[in-house]
């Protein structure tokens, strides 16, 4: 396979312009204190308890997400493209969520079928008709990027998924920065490195700005399913940093369609809830019945317009990969616009024609699943077995429009310290982005890391890392 | 504040007293234990010291004999007993990591610290020559966790609800250690005034650093009643029982939440009777019956602490009102 695109070294080997500033500094410093340095994080992160469980584990596993100490840099210019088209992207797909529960305009005009919508089993027909604050259903979405040369454009930024429920990370992010600035100050007086610290703070700011009508001093908390979620520690850090009480589903009861808190004081009205529980656990008076983590009663108040849920119930529909082929058409629908961001070159196997030549090509594409997520009903095609792919075949041919592929792309590689010593590794971006009465984000995002040689595989459950992201400011 | 974070803040200190208590008690049973007394079945002191603790069934249930080194196994590092110094320091640990945004980043840092150490520590073992070494470690946590709070958390509610956990257990520990002499002197008349008695009570003085005190207070030599009067009715003493009182019950008209006055009540009541009483009134009394009474009066303000601040139904006087607004 062709060599991936490099972030710091040109194909020709010369330094890129905007890693220059740091490889130059990182030519000086001694390997010692490289060394050095990087135990110190990993002492630091162990200390702060900057861990992330794994599941079902009570009292034994908290682990650290490995922290790489070389930064992914985007320049400015590189930049405000991709925030224009983020922007662009989370707008089309909160119109999108809020037309497909109420008018349906977009099936009407044809531009995407009914069948694929209605008949998703991520639609909620519960959020039918039901109004939502701004008409704002996905406040929080995390987009993940990757960037890949791809027939003739070289190191061009894909759009990979569009996560729109609970997308996790953002503490790394903001904790990464902090390690940083703690670990090398004398870096980022080299250059200008655009701040990301505020982003509680335009979260608070996007949480109250759609709080339920009539609420002037909106009482906002964090809903987490518990201490042994993964994601626990950024659920704490976050309402920490926006001064929030973290709540789980005991801490709050409903009465007359209004959400309450237990306070040592007595109850206290919730008017905003940013929830890191999944819809169908929720409220098990209406989804899941059996769930533990839920208050009964939620939903009545949400419909009831007396508590603001974010991000919304049913937003799965608009991240589900059956729908993701159809996000440039809403951008040109809602919008009026051409999409500034790509999509990956996508084959729906619901068409005839697509489904013919994805059979034809199965060893050099990826197969997923419309609803699978976290890898489960994928095939990797180039790493696959004959038997695996054969098997794979018989499970597309046994229901074609449960599938979509795409060709393997060869994510963009960074520099980062292995055990070998700095090796490229590859990498994706998540940044995120804030919608309330105005969409907001800070610079930059999460860059995960695949530390494994020639591994895509970047998630934290499997061996990947974290890096900090710097966008530059010039 | 939300109700669960109290109960965490509460629990949380709570816990790392007691740790730090089981190490005290500990170290005054070992120091009994090492003065030879013929009379005594072997063991005894470890015995009554398990009795004391409400433990004896758990012990008997997974050892054999209660010797020095399987009692101090079970009450320091034992994985299955509760009461264990591990487990109070898991607990605290857990409890913290609850409200780990609720406290300070260096109270939650301590603790954390705290028991990655625990861990390690429980791993290796102790040996026979460490064990005191370990209480220490265990007292100079707690002693830290406390500094912190009081060097860097905010005053509000927060705080009062970690010291209310503090001195609630404590005023529950330090009655527990008293009545650990009770236990493990045969009441033969001829011992009292002996050489044994004195180490014993002397044991008992330096279990809750107050050996120095009693020197300082009384300038005399070393009685039980003037022991017992130190550590129930001096306000001036850090770990007595009336100073543990006075503490809970100025907090707790603090706190003052709209569900508390039964709690308080029952507090002031409590509070008023210890300011009326005297040593004598007490050894006339008995003091074994006098520090069960005291020791229940304190587990049924935990109850209504509970009921007060960390209600868990929806059910809630205030909530009435709230309806009909």
């Amino acid at each position: 396979m062709k060599k991936a695109y490099d972030e710091m070294y040109a194909p020709d080997g010369a330094v890129r312009e905007h890693y220059k500033r740091y490889a130059s500094w990182l030519q000086k410093m001694p390997n010692e204190v490289i060394t050095r340095k990087r135990k110190a994080a990993d002492v630091a992160f162990h200390r702060a308890g900057i861990t992330f469980a794994v599941y079902g584990e009570a009292n034994s596993k908290e682990r650290l997400i490995p922290f790489d100490i070389v930064p992914r840099i985007i320049p400015a210019l590189e930049w405000q493209r991709m925030e224009q088209g983020l922007r662009q992207r989370v707008r089309a797909l909160n119109a999108f969520l809020h037309d497909i529960y109420h008018d349906q305009e977009i099936i009407k005009a044809g531009r995407i079928p009914a069948q694929q919508i209605l008949g998703n089993s991520q639609f909620r027909k519960e959020m039918v008709g039901v109004d939502v604050p701004e008409g704002i259903y996905a406040h929080i979405a995390g987009v993940d990027l990757v960037r890949a040369d791809h027939g003739t454009t070289e190191g061009e930024y894909y759009v990979l998924e569009d996560n729109l429920r609970t997308p996790s990370g953002v503490s790394y992010m903001l904790e990464n920065r902090k390690m940083m600035m703690r670990l090398f100050p004398d870096l980022f007086t080299r250059q200008q490195v655009a701040p990301v610290e505020h982003y509680p703070d335009l979260l608070l700011n996007s949480m109250r700005s759609v709080a339920p009508k009539g609420v002037t001093e909106p009482n906002v908390v964090v809903l987490t399913p518990g201490q042994y979620n993964s994601a626990y520690f950024e659920h704490t850090f976050l309402a920490q940093q926006m001064g929030v009480d973290l709540v789980d589903g005991n801490d709050l009861f409903v009465r007359n369609e209004t959400v309450y808190m237990r306070t040592t004081e007595g109850p206290r009205r919730v008017d905003v809830i940013y929830r890191r529980i999944d819809d169908d656990f929720l409220d098990p008076q209406v989804f899941n019945k059996d769930s533990m983590l839920g208050v009964p009663g939620l939903f009545s108040a949400y419909r009831a317009g007396n508590v603001t849920l974010a991000n919304a119930v049913g937003t799965g529909i608009a991240d589900d990969k059956a729908i993701y082929v159809h996000v440039p058409e809403m951008i040109r629908f809602y919008c009026g616009e051409e999409p500034i961001l790509s999509n990956v070159p996508t084959w729906e196997l619901s068409k005839a024609d697509d489904c013919k030549y994805v059979l034809e090509h199965l060893a050099e594409l990826v197969v997923k699943e419309v609803h699978g997520s976290g890898g489960y009903g994928m095939l990797v095609g180039p790493t696959s077995s004959k038997q695996e792919i054969e098997d794979f075949r018989a499970k597309i041919l046994a229901e074609p429009s449960n599938y979509i592929a795409q060709p393997t792309l060869a994510l963009s590689t960074c520099p980062t310290y292995v055990d070998s010593g700095v090796a490229p590794r590859h990498i994706d971006l998540r940044p995120y982005v804030l919608s309330g009465k105005e969409i907001t984000m800070v610079p930059g995002g999460l860059t995960r890391v695949a530390l494994k040689e020639g591994s895509l595989v970047v998630n934290s459950s499997q061996g990947g890392g974290t890096k900090d992201t710097w966008v530059l400011e010039n | 504040m939300l109700s669960s974070t109290a109960d965490h803040l509460y629990w949380m200190a709570r816990s790392l007293e007691r740790a730090e208590n089981t190490a005290r008690m500990l170290d005054v049973t070992l120091r009994m234990s090492l003065l030879k007394q013929v009379l005594l079945e072997p063991h005894h002191e470890w015995r009554a010291m398990l009795s004391i603790s409400g433990l004896h069934e758990d012990f008997e249930a997974r050892y054999d004999v209660p010797s020095a080194e399987n009692v101090l196994h079970f009450m320091a590092l034992d994985l299955q007993n509760p009461g264990s110094i591990y487990n109070s320091i898991y607990k605290a640990r857990e409890n913290a990591r609850a409200v780990r945004g609720t406290i300070t980043s260096e109270m939650w840092e301590a603790l954390n610290a705290t028991w990655l150490q625990m861990k390690q520590i429980q791993a290796d073992g102790i040996d026979e020559d460490g064990i005191s070494k370990f209480f220490e470690w265990v007292k100079e946590r707690a002693h830290l966790s406390r500094g912190i709070a009081h060097g860097t958390m905010l005053r509000d509610d927060t705080f009062r609800f970690i010291r209310l956990g503090n001195f609630l257990e404590r005023a529950d520990n330090t009655a527990r250690i008293l009545d650990v002499k009770y236990h493990i002197l045969l009441p033969s008349p001829k011992d009292i005034g002996g050489a044994a008695d004195y180490y014993q009570w002397s044991a008992v003085l330096r279990s809750v650093s107050s050996f120095e005190s009693y020197r300082k207070i009384y300038r005399d030599q070393i009685t039980p009643k003037r022991v017992s009067e130190l550590l129930i009715l001096r306000q001036d003493m850090a770990r007595s029982l009336i100073s543990c009182v006075n503490e809970v019950q100025r907090l707790l008209h603090e706190l003052d939440g709209p569900n508390s006055a039964a709690l308080l009540a029952r507090c002031d009541a409590l509070h008023a009777r210890m300011h009326a009483t005297n040593i004598n009134d007490i050894f006339e009394q008995g003091l074994h019956e006098y520090l069960s009474e005291f020791l229940e009066e304190i587990y049924q303000l935990g109850d209504l602490i509970n009921t007060s601040y960390f209600w868990s139904t929806d059910e809630h006087p205030s909530l009435s009102q709230t309806q009909t607004a």
